[in-house]
């Protein structure tokens, strides 16, 4: 697949922060990519890079083939939906989803004929002659979606554009992007600081921590085989583990990385591509893939003891939170598969915590 | 949602009272007592000696609408207008460099705007006639750009062929009565229309430029319509105010540039025509509040 962007050693500095640091990534044509990452941690100054209201400081970005450097921003193929949507409020539907054809002199039928056109693929047929201040949230956004879709860009920019919505209208319009990129078939960037919107809509995702990309992957990658602590922790939950590496043994299922840590003991994981030679290391397991039993575990698995000391009911699943000898805690997410089985589990109950070798993942810190 | 400690007046009256008593009094007393006064010797006939006659009649106003009377209103409304217009371009101009200047600089900026203000009306009016008067700054120094002009010529040996200079007649026009009705109302533009031009979302503007406009079409077609409201409001106020100015008129004015203002006071004052001078300046408030009812139902239609 072609890149549509390109973007090697971007680097932008606000005063002697580096707010994008050296970054580089290529996004290919038809993708829909988000770049992830905790509030200041230079995603949308990425996105605005790439839509050309910022001046890079270093490095380039290219789009389509073209190097976009001194290129304005109303002179690139690409059309970016605003958090704020920022709609014209003294112009009418119709109005603000023209506007981008208008200033650059097309002719008033077709101008008619396509925003009708965009109106009715973002479900908004009807509403061309109101006014932006009469609309609902979800509706400003569509109208947001259609201004952008309307000059048929070869990428279209969201900057967090299901932040402002509520729970129920977020989740719904989730699916209505993902609908909308496969009915218009170009490329989607979105910046987003909601992982569940991040790994539910897009085919691949840049994590992003102070200005850096951290990791880029697709989103079952990123949960099942982060690269280091920092995308560990930031995609869903996780037990973390200090530990140090002890030695390499052989096995007949391969090679195994001896791990000791104080709440661990001794362990043997998959080697995951950790160096045997680190020192400090942490070793992890997601909660859903922690089982619970009274008794001890068969030998295959890791195994922690500890005394339930919190049970977190969230609907579809329950959350039971183990303290280990020596403070640690492990956490063990129970799916509540039918009505009438609540976890049988309760405070105070002492527990054998434990998991499949396979799923552990072994992250240098 | 209604606040616990925030009662209603209905509930405490003794306290909604004593607050909101004093200034309605003072209002009452010292501003809708006179203006009614005023109202009625509008309507009152005039004896020999210029006194008040209890006699309702509409001559006063009758006598507004005379060629001669007409003519003197139409010119302020001229002046006043020419005004406004220059007071919303170079207003505007300066509300756009203050939004758009680093934040650092807004309130330095802003302070500059407003400290013509603080200086009394009379003493701004007069520094004017310094600065246009024949042996004024402006003629001293066109006068010696004159001089080093010529001084330059005759380097080259081109002296003798400019002609003298002769200081050009600046005061005692109506264009010196525009040029300081604009400097003192340039304010009344410049604030309300900055706070619009603060006001709008800036991504409404990068939107514009993403969508393929280009700057001039973005400040055309996002920025001064979005900036409108507060760019009317600043031109209302400017407007009404220089229509009921009188003290340029007077002092840097010539024989004909007379206005509104300056017709009412002399009602008042050398001819003694107190009904006159009350029809006058009720005819202007008249205006005044239509103009003020236009805008407000102009700003109700647009849904912000």
């Amino acid at each position: 697949m072609a890149a549509i962007i390109e973007v090697r050693d971007a680097t932008k500095r606000f005063g002697a922060h580096a707010a994008v640091d050296r970054v580089s990534l290529s996004v290919a044509e038809g993708e829909f990519f988000a770049l992830l990452g905790p509030s200041g941690c230079g995603k949308t100054t990425l996105l605005r890079l790439i839509a050309g209201f910022e001046t890079a400081d270093g490095g380039s970005i290219a789009i389509d083939g073209t190097d976009m450097t001194g290129v304005e921003p109303q002179d690139r193929p690409v059309g970016m939906v605003f958090q704020s949507y920022a709609l014209f409020p003294h112009m009418t539907v119709a109005g603000n989803v023209g506007y981008g054809l208008r200033v650059t002199g097309v002719a008033k039928s077709e101008i008619e004929r396509r925003v009708a056109e965009t109106l009715a693929l973002v479900k908004l047929d009807g509403y061309a002659e109101r006014m932006p201040a009469q609309l609902s949230g979800g509706q400003r956004q569509r109208v947001a979606l259609a201004r952008a879709l309307v000059k048929r860009p070869r990428v279209l920019l969201l900057d967090e554009p299901l932040s402002a919505l509520d729970a129920k209208l977020r989740e719904q319009m989730r699916h209505e992007l993902v609908r909308l990129k496969q009915s218009v078939g170009i490329t989607f960037v979105i910046v987003t600081h909601d992982q569940s919107e991040a790994l539910s809509m897009a085919d691949r995702v840049a994590v992003m921590e102070l200005g850096r990309v951290r990791q880029i992957a697709a989103p079952d990658e990123l949960y099942e085989h982060p690269n280091c602590r920092f995308v560990a922790e930031f995609i869903g939950r996780i037990n973390l583990f200090d530990g140090r590496a002890a030695g390499v043994v052989e096995e007949a299922g391969g090679r195994r990385l001896i791990v000791e840590g104080a709440a661990l003991g001794r362990v043997g994981v998959p080697m995951n591509g950790a160096s045997a030679a680190a020192s400090a290391l942490a070793v992890g397991v997601r909660p859903e893939k922690v089982r619970l039993d009274a008794a001890e575990p068969d030998d295959q698995r890791i195994r922690l003891q500890g005394r339930v000391v919190e049970i977190a009911y969230f609907g579809e699943t329950s959350q039971i939170m183990l303290a280990l000898d020596g403070g640690a805690t492990v956490s063990a997410a129970l799916t509540n598969a039918t009505r009438s089985v609540r976890p049988g589990v309760a405070v105070g109950d002492v527990l054998w915590a434990s998991w499949d070798p396979a799923d552990t993942l072994v992250l240098e810190t | 949602m209604r606040h616990d400690r925030l009662r209603s007046w209905r509930e405490d009256g003794a306290a909604f009272w004593a607050l909101t008593a004093p200034p309605v009094l003072w209002l009452v007393a010292f501003f809708v007592v006179p203006l009614a006064m005023v109202w009625l010797v509008s309507f009152a006939g005039r004896g020999p000696q210029g006194q008040v006659l209890p006699v309702a009649t509409l001559e006063n106003y009758a006598r507004a609408l005379e060629p001669i009377h007409l003519l003197i209103i139409a010119k302020s409304v001229a002046i006043a207008v020419a005004v406004t217009a220059i007071c919303v371009v170079i207003g505007v101009a300066m509300a756009l460099v203050i939004a758009f200047a680093p934040t650092r600089w807004k309130n330095p900026l802003l302070l500059l705007v407003m400290l013509p203000f603080w200086t009394n009306l009379l003493i701004r009016t007069y520094s004017w006639i310094a600065l246009l008067r024949s042996e004024g700054l402006v003629n001293l120094g066109s006068g010696w750009l004159h001089e080093a002009a010529d001084a330059l010529l005759g380097l080259v040996g081109l002296d003798g062929l400019m002609p003298a200079f002769q200081p050009v007649e600046l005061l005692y026009s109506t264009s010196a009565v525009i040029l300081s009705l604009i400097h003192i109302h340039l304010p009344f533009v410049v604030l309300p229309a900055y706070a619009a031009l603060e006001r709008i979302d800036r991504d409404c503007l990068e939107s514009s430029l993403d969508l393929g406009a280009t700057p001039a079409q973005t400040f055309r077609l996002v920025m001064l319509p979005m900036a409108m409201p507060g760019i009317a409001t600043g031109a209302l106020i400017a407007f009404i105010l220089a229509l009921g100015s009188f003290v340029a008129a007077d002092l840097l004015g010539g024989t004909d540039s007379i206005m509104i203002g300056n017709l009412i006071q002399r009602q008042f004052t050398a001819s003694n025509d107190w009904q006159f001078g009350a029809a006058l300046s009720f005819l202007l408030l008249y205006v005044t509040f239509a103009l003020v009812w236009l805008n407000a139902a102009r700003r109700a239609r647009v849904p912000s």
